[in-house]
């Protein structure tokens, strides 16, 4: 099938406005001209004349739905997000640089964790946030751990060799925020019979530098991840993660956004629930579960993830584990978009997107929602107060991991 | 992945036959590359275009005709269960398939159409209307319905209007972008209280019209404001097709997806099925934009890709062509041919599709292709608009080809 992947495709828009439709942002604010306006319309003229790029950009989410909805495979997304580099005469402020740096304060702030965690939370703290960084004194801020993932992950002393290996690409929110994803999964591929290794080099994949418009160092750190990821792609290695945030910007934004060839690693860049999951269903490994484990969960599909197409990996994951019950949300934004729902001129936008799903998720009887992204867990969690969790942490509560390793021959 | 049976294309046909194959026991997934004809919903289905009884005109189709292929005992079947089906989902359709009624077009004309959902403008004798005095009511700013053609043509009806332009403070914040004054936006605006207050403005605009006829800008995501403004408006209250997108056809769209993912259906939007492998005129498996490598698998393939505008077919300078299987199609002579140069006239191109044999079979090379069936708006031998057969044609084929492949399973185990 003919695919649009030249750069400008706007000449194939057919003005039909469906992907007005399903724009999360376009609903509720009323400055944000839509993705049809922003996108294909708005490039015809910014092309004459870049006098006519428009700030209001700047509002877009990049959640890609309208890409989604698009029946003539535009582009849109791609399309604003290289206006906004090329045209954008804002300069990232503090506050932008701060959100976006999301490794940077993650080293500084997993340091002093107890006491960053403590301020964070307190209402002075926020005040001056909001007055001096534009950040919204509303948001609760993700907590962050005392210890890094990367930190336990060598210093673990009970190292074995494995027949197969695969690299893990944890991302700043495994490493500083929480690193018991990054061991769950560690565990759970252990117990199939898989090593783990790390990127020789891992930065931030930089989708918040993207997104605040810090695109030359987005681009020098897709350049370190791509030089570390072809390595162990060329060992014969794949490169897994738990964020379908991360995943999408290094498959796709590298090269739409950021000019950078990924093609020859792109396939070996997957999701962990996609790569378990194959795994399974190709009878390569076997997982038991365990008898007494029973859970009502729900599942919510970020914006990204439904970029990917890759929430049914997911789901069909989790629908193995005989003691879940299973519920699909409906697949929509949640609002938060990564560093977006934290700025103050963000924030009443960023809820009254996410009021539906929000609604949708206290009227159910559910333990926990279950989700590939870290910001929609910060979303959601502070907005339904239902706790939210990866699958990979659902995979590792629900696994029997005696008989599991018994199952695939590991010691 | 493996499934029963994969459905290529996520539009009308594709969610119907979908839907059909869940209830009776399949595990199915249904692959949609964006968005479909849905968008473009007049709010009235057709069966076939004609004066009086569709199906007697049906039962005089040439063989070619999709209709052909599935019988007319089949098809009475078929759409005897559609109004149910619907009334389930949550859309009210009037109509019946032993007489056709008329639906206003937003030109004030009359088209015959099979069913329209009730809150609709359409009558049953075009000789005599419910009524004779109309309030057309429009949203101020909204350009995609054209109140003085629909007040001219109703004129030529012996229906005379009295046009009026409400609005309401909810709407400045759309309206200070003109282009954004499109449907969908309004009638996401239109919900809650606003209902209230549409409602009082409408009341007061109506004076003493019988009816009250409106836009479709009301009701996306679910009815409740279409029956909310009409307890609250105080004369019977009509909506009129307004330019795309539709509101009611996205209401529908997402209902329908909506429904076959609650009976356990996988549907994928915004991935594309590139490709297939066939062997011995099988098709193995089917490889898609999203996911790489990892091919999907189905006992079944239904294609229900549509036509021209979801490039189900497309067009080179000498062809047409079916792009993932490379299909056999049907169409005629050299592109000069294609086309008449007169815009409403029938234009033969509407009519070339995807060839089948007449079980519906894709051909490949001349060769039926055994587990792959041809469905909806990419068929060829028919023209959805000059006949007016389009949801018709969906409907139908999808379902028969539902119940080809279970009868042809259930065959197949008890030989087992
Ligand atoms: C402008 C317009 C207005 C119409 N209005 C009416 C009306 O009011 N009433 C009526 O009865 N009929 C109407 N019709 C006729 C209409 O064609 C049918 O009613 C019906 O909606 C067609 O449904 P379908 O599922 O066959 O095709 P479509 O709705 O076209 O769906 C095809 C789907 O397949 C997807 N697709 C295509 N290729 C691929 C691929 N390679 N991989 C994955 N997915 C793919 C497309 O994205 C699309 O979603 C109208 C048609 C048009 C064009
Ligand atoms: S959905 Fe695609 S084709 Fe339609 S208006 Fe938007 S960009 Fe254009
Ligand atoms: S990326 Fe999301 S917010 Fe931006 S225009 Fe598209 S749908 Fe709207």
């Amino acid at each position: 099938m003919e695919q649009n992947r030249n750069d400008n495709n706007f000449e194939q828009c057919i003005k039909c406005t469906v992907c007005t439709v399903y724009c999360p942002l376009a609903a509720v604010n009323p400055n944000f001209a839509g993705p049809k306006q922003a996108g294909p319309d708005g490039e015809r003229y910014r092309l004459k004349n870049p006098l006519y790029y428009d700030e209001s950009l700047d509002y877009c989410l990049n959640c890609k739905r309208c890409e989604v909805a698009c029946p003539s495979n535009v582009k849109i997304g791609d399309i604003i997000q290289r206006a906004r580099m090329k045209y954008s005469k804002k300069r990232p402020s503090l506050r932008d640089w701060m959100l976006a740096n999301t490794d940077i304060m993650g080293r500084l702030n997993t340091t002093f964790a107890p006491l960053v965690n403590r301020i964070l939370k307190l209402q002075a703290t926020k005040g001056v946030m909001e007055a001096l960084l534009a950040i919204d004194h509303r948001r609760s801020f993700p907590a962050y751990s005392n210890h890094k993932f990367t930190t336990w992950f060598k210093m673990r002393t009970w190292q074995r060799s494995y027949k197969h290996y695969v690299t893990y690409f944890h991302g700043c929110y495994v490493n500083y925020n929480y690193p018991q994803l990054g061991k769950d999964l560690v565990r759970v591929l252990n117990a199939i019979g898989y090593g783990v290794h790390l990127l020789e080099d891992e930065e931030c994949c930089g989708v918040a530098l993207i997104a605040n418009g810090l695109t030359r160092q987005a681009r020098k750190q897709g350049m370190v991840n791509l030089l570390s990821i072809r390595k162990v792609v060329a060992k014969g290695e794949q490169v897994v993660t738990t964020s379908s945030t991360c995943t999408f910007t290094m498959r796709d934004e590298y090269p739409s956004v950021l000019g950078l060839d990924n093609a020859d690693v792109r396939d070996s860049i997957v999701m962990a629930t996609k790569f378990i999951y194959e795994l399974m269903d190709s009878d390569q490994v076997r997982i038991a579960f365990r008898e007494d484990f029973h859970k009502r969960v729900a599942y919510h599909t970020p914006c990204h993830m439904e970029k990917l197409g890759w929430a049914v990996y997911s789901t069909s994951l989790l629908r193995m584990i005989p003691g879940l019950e299973l519920l699909m949300l409906e697949s929509q934004c949640c609002g938060i978009a990564g560093t977006y729902g934290f700025k103050k001129e963000n924030y009443v936008y960023s809820q009254k997107i996410g009021e539906d799903l929000f609604k949708q998720i206290k009227s159910m009887p559910v333990e926990v929602v279950a989700t590939d992204c870290e910001t929609c867990k910060w979303q959601i969690e502070m907005n339904s107060g239902i706790p939210v969790v990866n699958p990979i942490s659902i995979l590792a509560e629900a696994i029997d991991f005696e008989k599991t390793k018994k199952l695939n021959k590991v010691k | 992945m493996r499934f029963d049976t994969i459905i290529i294309g996520g539009g009308l046909s594709g969610l119907m036959a979908g839907i059909n194959l869940m209830q009776r026991g399949q595990r199915c997934l249904i692959i949609s590359s964006g968005q479909s004809a849905l968008h473009f919903f007049s709010g009235s289905m057709e069966l076939y275009g004609v004066e009086g009884c569709p199906m007697e005109a049906i039962a005089r189709l040439p063989e070619s005709h999709p209709y052909s292929k599935i019988g007319v005992d089949n098809i009475q079947a078929i759409i005897d269960t559609v109004k149910p089906f619907f009334q389930e989902i949550g859309f009210i359709f009037n109509g019946d398939s032993n007489v056709n009624h008329y639906r206003i077009t937003p030109m004030g004309t009359l088209k015959p159409v099979w069913l329209t959902m009730e809150e609709y403008a359409h009558v049953t004798d075009r000789n005599n209307f419910p009524w004779h005095q109309a309030a057309l009511i429009n949203i101020e700013g909204f350009l995609d319905f054209h109140a003085s053609f629909l007040a001219a043509g109703l004129g030529k009806l012996g229906v005379e209007s009295r046009i009026a332009n409400v609005t309401l403070p909810q709407l400045e914040h759309i309206r200070k972008n003109p282009t954004e004054m499109r449907s969908t936006n309004i009638a996401k605006v239109l919900t809650g209280d606003v209902i209230q207050r549409l409602a009082a403005e409408v009341n007061l605009a109506t004076n003493d019209a019988e009816v009250v006829i409106m836009p479709a800008v009301v009701g996306l995501y679910g009815k409740e404001e279409v029956n909310s403004l009409k307890d609250k408006v105080y004369k019977p209250l009509r909506f009129i097709p307004t330019m795309p997108p539709s509101v009611p056809g996205i209401r529908m769209q997402i209902a329908l997806r909506h429904f076959f993912q609650k009976i356990g259906g996988v549907y994928l939007l915004g991935d594309s099925v590139e490709s297939g492998i066939i062997r011995k005129n099988s098709l193995l498996g089917i490889s898609t934009t999203n996911h790489g490598e990892m091919r999907f698998e189905a006992d079944n393939y239904i294609m229900a890709t549509g036509s021209f505008f979801s490039h189900g077919l497309r067009a080179s300078a000498d062809a047409i062509y079916e792009p993932v299987l490379d299909l056999d199609t049907v169409f005629g002579g050299a592109r000069s041919k294609w086309y008449n140069e007169k815009l409403f006239a029938e234009q033969p191109y509407m009519k070339f599709g995807i060839a089948t044999d007449n079980e519906f079979h894709a051909l490949k090379e001349g060769t039926a292709l055994q587990n792959v069936y041809v469905v909806g708006a990419g068929l060829s031998g028919f023209d959805a608009i000059k006949e007016g057969c389009g949801a018709g044609v969906s409907i139908t084929t999808a379902i028969h080809v539902a119940n080809t492949i279970i009868n042809k399973s259930s065959n197949g185990t008890e030989q087992k």
